[in-house]
């Protein structure tokens, strides 16, 4: 009974920064996912050899048929680099999933929800914000996103429109190394101060999420166990550091 | 466990132990429950300790937790493509606190 | 299992040293499906690392044998032993080519027993608990090996010191670290992932990670 690997075929490319693209991917036999989970992808060349990377999938459930990937190009790397430079509309693509129960949030669970990304950790909660936005229920929920700087914010333009439309939804953004000028929002890395703010208004009820590389994952999770939130209200993603 | 944690995304590093709250989360959606406050009697040596005290093993094929007295296997639990398997029988006895 | 699809444009890392042809690509060709290739030795257990005292060690085949055989650490060392550079693969998808070890044959260990016509299995029962299981056709001529030394240095205690079953041919999770015994048995026992969703026999070159594989 095992999962067999499916054709998904590229329906749509977006870049979303200079240095991460969204890719959509169609599956006609796709049994739909939850949000935060991930698919596999494998690519296989020529004379057999072959590799897999996971990848969260960025679309929420209800857009039914296909799912959006988003990958952020790595110096040096064997696979992402080969999605950006050489993939296009058209092509197809080998996927096997979705997979994971653990880092899953549905809008049945409630809130109030913190999302709290670091870079591309964002992926996986980008898919639970907007799986929220189309179920409608009015979850009261904040991103807390730590990105290097303005330019590098992934899905900066639709996090704004998601937070101005009024449905209890915003976004708490940290730029660690590069600001805009006039920029008075958090301008350091994520820690338990900054947490505590914006935990503040959220409560201790709260069910939080964390992903991104594993420093910051184990620095948000810890930080929320000190600010008196209970660790099974806390789920965690880790990337390592090389994530190619 | 996310599958994920023990694909190439990790960086190989030395084996990191963390306790029960590492899977609190995962363990509650196997339970369906807050189970990291829960006590539960190891089935090897009949010790009772709370969850989140357990030791975790979580690099690797599968996530095992480990009695803190005796270091016995009390779960193990697995993430494959097919579904996740759980494995319970070093757990003698789980006692869950009233409410929530 | 049917013809693999192939990824248009697809070809893999390119590697520094690479020309036409050459090392880049034997390395790739050495790699089996779905691995990357890794220089590094990641540590991962399922428990904490046994520290049993070498005097208090030993090592015992026994089972459908004719007479079981127990090696003490010095008894162990003074077996045969040879080098032997082997890749290894591991099932969290990491492949080390050219590991280097030195150890003792399965073949050597089985020598100076017989075993029972109805023999068909080994089971690896190590410190710690851990058991992995292998058609006995997996372990004999030459296929399987108990390691002491790593990289030309003993085996480290969280690398499976002071002695580990290596089966280059299958996932490492069947390399069982700290093994202090081999049953011969006429029946299959799935071992310790085995009985949790890992393919029963982890051929990493047919991609068997996980039962129905």
């Amino acid at each position: 009974m095992a999962i067999d690997w499916l054709l998904g075929t590229v329906t749509g490319v977006r870049d979303e920064t200079p240095t991460v693209r969204s890719f959509t991917l169609g599956l006609p036999a796709w049994t739909g996912h939850r949000p935060g989970q991930h698919i596999d992808l494998r690519l296989t060349a020529e004379d057999g050899y072959s590799v897999e990377r996971s990848y969260s999938i960025a679309s929420e459930p209800e857009r039914g048929g296909e799912v959006d990937i988003t990958v952020e190009r790595i110096e040096g790397g064997e696979v992402s680099p080969f999605l950006h430079e050489v993939v296009v509309p058209g092509d197809r693509l080998e996927v096997r999933g979705p997979i994971g129960g653990y880092f899953v949030w549905e809008a049945g669970l409630g809130g109030p929800l913190l999302l709290v990304a670091g870079g591309s950790g964002v992926v996986p909660l980008m898919a639970m914000a907007r799986h929220r936005a189309r179920a409608g229920t009015g979850v009261v929920a904040r991103m807390l996103f730590s990105s290097r700087g303005p330019d590098e914010v992934i899905y900066a333009e639709e996090l704004d429109q998601l937070a101005a439309a009024g449905d209890g939804f915003d976004v708490v953004h940290t730029l660690t190394r590069r600001q805009p000028a006039g920029w008075n929002g958090y301008a350091r890395r994520i820690d338990e101060q900054m947490l505590a703010e914006v935990l503040e208004p959220l409560g201790a009820g709260t069910r939080a999420y964390a992903c991104g590389p594993t420093a910051l994952v184990e620095t948000v999770a810890n930080g929320l166990v000190r600010l008196g939130l209970p660790p099974d209200r806390i789920r965690t993603e880790r990337f390592g550091p090389t994530g190619t | 466990m996310e599958e994920r944690m023990a694909l190439m995304r990790e960086d190989p590093a030395v084996d990191l132990t963390v306790d029960g709250n590492a899977v609190g989360g995962l363990l509650g959606s196997v339970f369906a429950t807050e189970v990291t406050a829960a006590l539960g009697r190891c089935a090897s040596c009949q010790t009772s300790s709370l969850v989140g005290t357990m030791r975790v093993y979580m690099r690797g094929p599968g996530v095992v937790v480990r009695c803190p007295a005796c270091a016995e296997v009390v779960m193990r639990v697995v993430e494959t493509p097919t579904g996740m398997t759980v494995d319970v029988r070093g757990i003698a006895m789980l006692r869950l606190p009233p409410g929530r | 299992m049917g013809e693999r699809f192939v990824t248009r444009g697809f070809v893999g890392r390119r590697e520094p040293d690479s020309g036409a042809g050459g090392l880049a690509d034997e390395r790739r060709r050495r790699t089996p499906p779905g691995q990357y290739l890794t220089d590094d030795f990641p540590v991962l257990s399922a428990g904490p690392t046994p520290r049993t005292p070498l005097d208090r060690w030993s090592l015992t085949i026994d089972g459908l044998v004719s007479k079981p055989i127990t090696w003490s650490w010095e008894e162990f060392l003074a077996l045969p032993a040879r080098d032997w550079v082997v890749d290894i693969s591991c099932v969290t998808k990491w492949t080390h080519l050219d590991m280097r070890w030195r150890g003792v044959s399965v073949d050597t260990l089985l020598e100076s027993i017989d075993l029972d016509a109805k023999a068909a299995f080994a089971i690896a029962s190590c410190d710690g608990g851990y058991t992995t299981n292998l058609p006995l056709a997996d372990v004999l001529n030459n296929q399987a090996f108990v390691a002491y030394e790593y990289d030309g240095a003993p085996l480290a205690p969280e690398h499976g010191g002071p002695a580990r079953l290596v089966v280059p041919a299958r996932y490492f999770w069947k390399s069982a670290k700290w093994i202090r015994g081999i049953r011969i048995g006429d029946r299959d026992e799935p071992g310790f992932w085995e009985s949790l969703g890992y393919n029963n026999r982890g051929d990493q070159w047919l991609e068997e990670r996980y039962s129905g594989d």
